[in-house]
């Protein structure tokens, strides 16, 4: 696939202009992400009440894909339950690896599914779920997540996708 | 494409044709999306010529068997053609003697060896091991090993921001408790080549033995062991048209006699008995089971087709290319380059101002341009220039200007879509 078809405006502009960037004072949850094979580091501070994210922010450097994903992830997720926020994790994760149509599969992805080119540049799949892993983590209060070893995102968390 | 005229030096006698040249090599004939291959990842892994394909090709059609065994016709020729390949080895390096030569797994696998072999027997509690800021992984790793084991001391070359060793900072690293140097003799990650023969004499004059890491180094410059009195080298086969699997350690004969074996098992013993075993003489010593014939004859093929080129002329043209290369990225905006010593080999890190690495490798993938984006297995490099990653082009001689020029349009595609 051509990663122009990748790189839309969409993910240039959320890497360009992220949402949502920065850390919240009032956070009750924290996790961080990396990408120990390209330095790719975010950290999410989250304010969740009753089950629900009230507020979400991001920072960190990486590459373009890992940022527009980090960004667009927030503005997706902020409102919702953990376990809506979880269903797109797992939904995120099934898109990017490949195992799941958005063209012909049910799902909440909405304008994430600008990703879905994702599954065909194998050496980058990491870059766009760390975001998501890192999500994961925060909720099950993992400190740090990462994209190597048993935190391997293409074998292990969330349960079945 | 790329088969104008490389070079309009007066000499173009005494240059590469690189028309010719290309043409040995399949793989650079192939097309992606309909853009010609355009492969500038030489340091990571080398392309192979079809003479080196052909040889391994009837190695294994018509010679193959195990060596060092049998007494029949295929074991004879299998170990003919192993053994020459490590004569043709011992020339590439000028080295006085074939015993010299080790075949090994690959450059990692050679410094392991020195590693256990030497390292484990003569490196104790409270010594010191010097090894430098721009080295490959594999060559800190193992001697971080070792240290922990042997509660040994890791000193580090430290070097400038143009990626040059500090040599006076070097010499001052010695004392009585250094017991060894390893050192890259071309940094992978910026392209540095360090001046090891006067690196080496400094070792020799505190009777420290000294490895050289060669990687990057053997396929691109001219290497005599002799000349430089090195301990060891230690190269791979796969970065210079040769086989993935196969590497080389040379070593001193005196320093490999009293070395310990690496491996055990079979053909690196003389006698084995359940009370003792003699083990074998040097070279076989270190080459435990079934070396990689195959690998090991391409590697000879290989070398041979170097050779036929002209090692001196592979490294002129190679200067070439990173000058025009490294002129036409300074031309940019926006571009920094990372490495910029004085006396460089054929690689080009950079970086592209508000651009990942990574994004910067895939949209150049879509252009046909191969490179190489990451921490090159070189992480304190990284750290000592505050990036995570950078963007490597690295040119072998079957690289062309015009390929540069495609990776200088590509970079400015990259510019444009991140503007």
């Amino acid at each position: 696939m051509h990663s122009k078809q990748l790189y839309q405006e969409v993910i240039l502009d959320h890497n360009k202009k992220p949402r949502n960037f920065g850390a919240l004072d009032d956070a009750n949850r924290r996790a961080e992400g990396h990408n120990p094979l390209c330095g790719d580091h975010i950290t999410l501070t989250l304010r969740v009440q009753d089950e629900r994210i009230e507020a979400i922010a991001f920072q960190g450097v990486g590459c373009a894909i890992c940022k527009a994903s980090a960004s667009m992830m927030t503005t997706n997720v902020k409102g919702k339950t953990v376990q809506e926020a979880e269903l797109l994790v797992q939904e995120f994760r099934a898109m990017a690896t490949g195992k799941l149509d958005t063209q012909t599969q049910p799902h909440h992805l909405g304008r994430l599914s600008v990703f879905d080119g994702i599954k065909d540049l194998p050496s980058r799949v990491k870059c766009a779920i760390l975001p998501w892993h890192t999500l994961h983590a925060a909720f099950t209060a993992e400190a740090v997540a990462s994209t190597e070893g048993d935190a391997e995102p293409m074998k292990s968390i969330v349960g079945n996708v | 494409m790329s088969t104008q005229p490389i070079l309009n030096k007066k000499d173009s006698a005494q240059a590469l044709d690189t028309a010719c040249i290309r043409a040995d090599f399949p793989i650079l004939q192939r097309r992606f999306d309909g853009k010609p291959l355009i492969y500038l990842d030489n340091a990571a892994s080398s392309q192979m010529p079809q003479p080196v394909i052909d040889r391994l090709v009837r190695y294994q059609r018509e010679e193959h068997a195990n060596v060092h065994r049998a007494v029949h016709h295929l074991s004879e020729l299998a170990t003919a053609a192993y053994e020459q390949a490590r004569r043709t080895i011992m020339g590439f390096l000028n080295a006085r003697d074939e015993r010299e030569i080790i075949y090994t797994r690959g450059t990692t696998d050679s410094i392991n060896l020195v590693m256990h072999g030497y390292g484990r027997a003569f490196i104790g509690a409270g010594d010191e091991i010097i090894i430098s800021a721009l080295e490959h992984h594999s060559n800190i790793v193992p001697w971080q090993m070792l240290c922990q084991e042997k509660n040994a001391k890791l000193r580090i070359i430290p070097m400038n921001d143009a990626g040059e060793l500090l040599l006076d900072e070097y010499a001052a690293l010695f004392n009585e408790r250094t017991k060894f140097v390893a050192l890259a003799h071309v940094s992978n990650a910026l392209g540095t080549i360090n001046p090891i023969r006067e690196m080496i004499a400094t070792a020799h004059k505190w009777n420290v033995p000294i490895l050289i890491d060669g990687a990057q180094a053997a396929p691109h410059l001219p290497v005599d062991v002799q000349d430089l009195d090195c301990d060891f080298y230690a190269f791979s086969g796969h970065k210079m048209c040769g086989p993935t699997g196969v590497g080389i350690l040379y070593g001193k004969a005196a320093l490999l006699e009293k070395m310990q074996p690496y491996q055990g098992g079979g053909d690196m013993i003389l006698s084995v008995t359940f009370e003792k075993t003699v083990y074998n003489t040097i070279p076989y010593k270190f080459e435990a089971g079934t070396p990689p014939i195959a690998a090991a004859i391409g590697l000879g093929a290989a070398i041979d087709y170097l050779i036929g080129l002209g090692i001196e002329r592979i490294a002129a043209y190679e200067t070439e290319l990173l000058n025009y290369a490294t002129a036409e990225l300074s031309a940019l905006k926006g571009i920094t380059l990372i490495g910029t010593a004085k006396h460089k080999a054929a690689v080009l890190s950079f970086e592209i101002d508000g651009v990942h690495p990574h994004d910067v490798g895939t949209i150049l993938n879509d252009e046909g341009v191969a490179i190489r984006a990451g921490h090159h297995c070189a992480q304190p490099v990284m750290k000592h220039f505050g990036v995570p990653a950078t963007a490597r082009a690295s040119f072998a001689f079957y690289n062309t200007l015009a390929e540069i020029d495609a990776l200088v349009e590509g970079i400015r595609k990259v510019q444009k879509m991140f503007a």
